[in-house]
């Protein structure tokens, strides 16, 4: 209970900085020399909060699709074989630090959104594929055999049984996989993509605390309330399948 | 019967092998000129080594698969850096020369065969060590033997050599030091939060809050207290404690650290079954007795998990920390965006890789050894 009401003036204090940023201009004001802005003014704090989350959704849900095929590829008969690289791959990947893919992906794609993106993108694939083989993985065999039993298609077992009762820990994988793209792409504004992060950036060239607190605030902020969204859903699904 | 691995891998190595191999810029801006393993080193080179993964597709034993996927690595590994010789010995002495898309797919193609055969081969933790140790061993000698002095990131490494071993310091000692003290506190903090139940969730909360914040917001949120600090305290000062530079990043990285330690530290105590502490109990051991000699030993393997985690996020993590000036490979990565130099990238974000990667492979042996000694 208590969880829900912090949760709520929580998302209740970002909408207000978000829509009316001039109401906090008392309590940054402190932070910052005489004569600085203490609310980020180069651009609307709304708009880049806004371009924050497109970014970070339009390389998740991809990243979701692809990496949850693969997952279900690999743990099928016919792609066995794939399995142990995949594996020993998303293993090797999670070394891969976010800065360096974004680094990496900048002399093939140039500056600006798409290495953002695609660093996001395959940043994502990592805990969501992890989460999607685990839960295929560890699905009871007696499970299969009932569907099997019941005269289900092996096309109809995987929407109708095996999918649904991955979902939670696809869910999971796709929560971890979010906050991680929503801090890495403060980072893309080094590389001259629209977030949050210019905001911070911008703090730290100008030695201005109030504006990294509001981009590093904000981002965090989005963060807990998107890691909520997604531990309320799982939490009912796995409510309603042990109902069942 | 076929592997079918080995043939969706052979086509891209294949495609890779005419690709350009190598690119060639009359300076270190201009736009590269391409020149593929064939126009280079004649039609016979690039035939044998792609004889390597059409031969894999017959071949299923995994030693034989590490084997020759080994050579097909070093193979294109060297021929990338004798490209390089040949192509610059006919060019002006500022004439760069780069690897190439081609070089890109076919290592990338022949590692991942190799990392393929690697995992069918399960190897123990004695023999994974083994490996890394030949493979830097490897690696060492072909860059003292000068193999790829002709490639541009290595002159840009030769332009600056110094300067890269002193930021490599500097990336370690920030990797480094915040992940023992984070091993110095969390561990304590794990220990009481396992064994205080009202410790536990408030604890556990916060510091998943912080890992919330991103790292570039928390080492600027850190520069001015710090700032503060060494303004107007003398004992900060003379600790070499300042707004910007190692002390903010270093505190940064602890504060992330902390919640794999304390949460695996906490996690791994509650795996210890009850009857174990019930038979520790039972022979008399004290409270913190059984804590050392008993708990701590069989929770070691979860509490080396959290530390693997917590050392390869910190080693990626230094990088950012190039941001508020504390050194590190980092430094090299955001001059290279800052000059749209991609060599000077990669020469920060290569080495950082490998760092990560060979700290993840000894974590990972030391934790099927500590899990070998607890199972006995």
């Amino acid at each position: 209970m208590i969880r829900r009401i912090s949760v709520a003036c929580l998302c209740i204090v970002v909408l207000a900085f978000l829509l009316m940023p001039d109401m906090f201009r008392p309590v940054l004001q402190p932070l910052v020399a005489e004569g600085m802005p203490p609310i980020y003014d180069r651009a609307n704090l709304l708009m880049l909060t806004l371009a924050h989350l497109g970014l970070v959704v339009a390389a998740i849900i991809p990243s979701a699709i692809l990496a949850v095929s693969l997952a279900i590829f690999v743990s099928r008969p016919a792609g066995s074989e794939f399995l142990p690289l995949s594996r020993a791959l998303t293993n090797f990947g999670q070394t891969f630090p976010p800065v360096a893919v974004l680094a990496l992906t900048v002399p093939l794609l140039g500056f600006g959104l798409w290495p953002t993106l695609l660093a996001l993108f395959l940043y994502g694939l990592l805990p969501i594929f992890e989460n999607t083989l685990a839960a295929f993985v560890t699905l009871s065999p007696s499970v299969r055999e009932a569907a099997a039993a019941m005269g289900m298609t092996p096309r109809q077992r995987l929407w109708r049984v095996e999918l649904p009762l991955a979902l939670p820990l696809i869910l999971e994988g796709g929560r971890i996989a979010t906050i991680i793209a929503l801090s890495t792409a403060t980072i893309g504004s080094t590389v001259a993509a629209r977030s949050l992060g210019e905001v911070i950036i911008a703090g730290l060239n100008s030695n201005n605390l109030a504006f990294i607190l509001q981009g590093g605030i904000l981002t965090a902020a989005l963060a807990l309330l998107i890691s909520e969204v997604f531990s309320f859903v799982i939490r009912r699904l796995q409510y309603t399948q042990q109902a069942r | 019967m076929l592997d079918r691995l080995s043939v969706v891998l052979a086509v891209p190595i294949g495609v890779g092998m005419w690709l350009p191999l190598l690119g060639l810029r009359a300076n270190r801006i201009a736009p590269p000129q391409p020149f593929s393993t064939a126009d280079v080193f004649g039609f016979w080179p690039p035939f044998l080594i792609l004889l390597v993964p059409i031969g894999l597709i017959f071949i299923r034993h995994p030693l034989i698969r590490t084997v020759l996927s080994m050579a097909g690595l070093i193979a294109v590994l060297i021929s990338v850096g004798q490209g390089a010789v040949q192509l610059s010995s006919n060019a002006a002495s500022f004439a760069r020369v780069s690897p190439a898309v081609g070089a890109w797919i076919t290592t990338a193609g022949f590692a991942l065969l190799l990392l393929d055969a690697l995992t069918r081969l399960r190897p123990g933790p004695m023999l994974r060590l083994g490996l890394l140790s030949c493979a830097i061993l490897l690696t060492s000698l072909l860059m003292i033997g000068g193999a790829w002095d002709r490639i541009s990131i290595m002159q840009e490494y030769g332009n600056r050599s110094t300067l890269f071993w002193t930021e490599g310091q500097r990336h370690l000692v920030l990797a480094f030091g915040s992940f023992v003290a984070a091993l110095l506190a969390g561990i304590p903090l794990g220990i009481a939060c396992h064994r205080i139940r009202n410790l536990r969730a408030p604890v556990i909360d916060l510091l998943t809050m912080i890992q919330t914040i991103p790292s570039i917001a928390l080492f600027g949120m850190l520069i001015l207290p710090l700032g503060w600090l060494a303004q107007n305290v003398d004992f900060a000062k003379a600790l070499g404690i300042s707004g910007i530079g190692t002390a903010p990043a270093m505190i940064a990285l602890f504060l992330y650290a902390l919640l794999p330690v304390v949460g695996n530290t906490a996690a791994g105590l509650d795996t210890v079954s009850s009857h174990v502490i019930e038979a520790a109990d039972g022979t008399g051991f004290s409270r913190w007795g059984r804590l050392w000699k008993i708990e701590l030993p069989l929770a070691m393997p979860v509490i080396l998990t959290g530390a693997r985690i917590v050392l390869v996020q910190n080693i990626g993590l230094a990088t950012v920390c190039a941001l508020i000036g504390a050194g590190g490979f980092g430094s090299f990565v955001f001059q290279g965006l800052g000059q749209t130099a991609p060599d000077l990238i990669l020469l920060g974000a290569l080495p950082t890789v490998a760092l990560a990667f060979a700290a993840s492979t000894i974590f990972g042996a030391l934790i099927d050894l500590s899990k070998r000694g607890s199972d006995d």
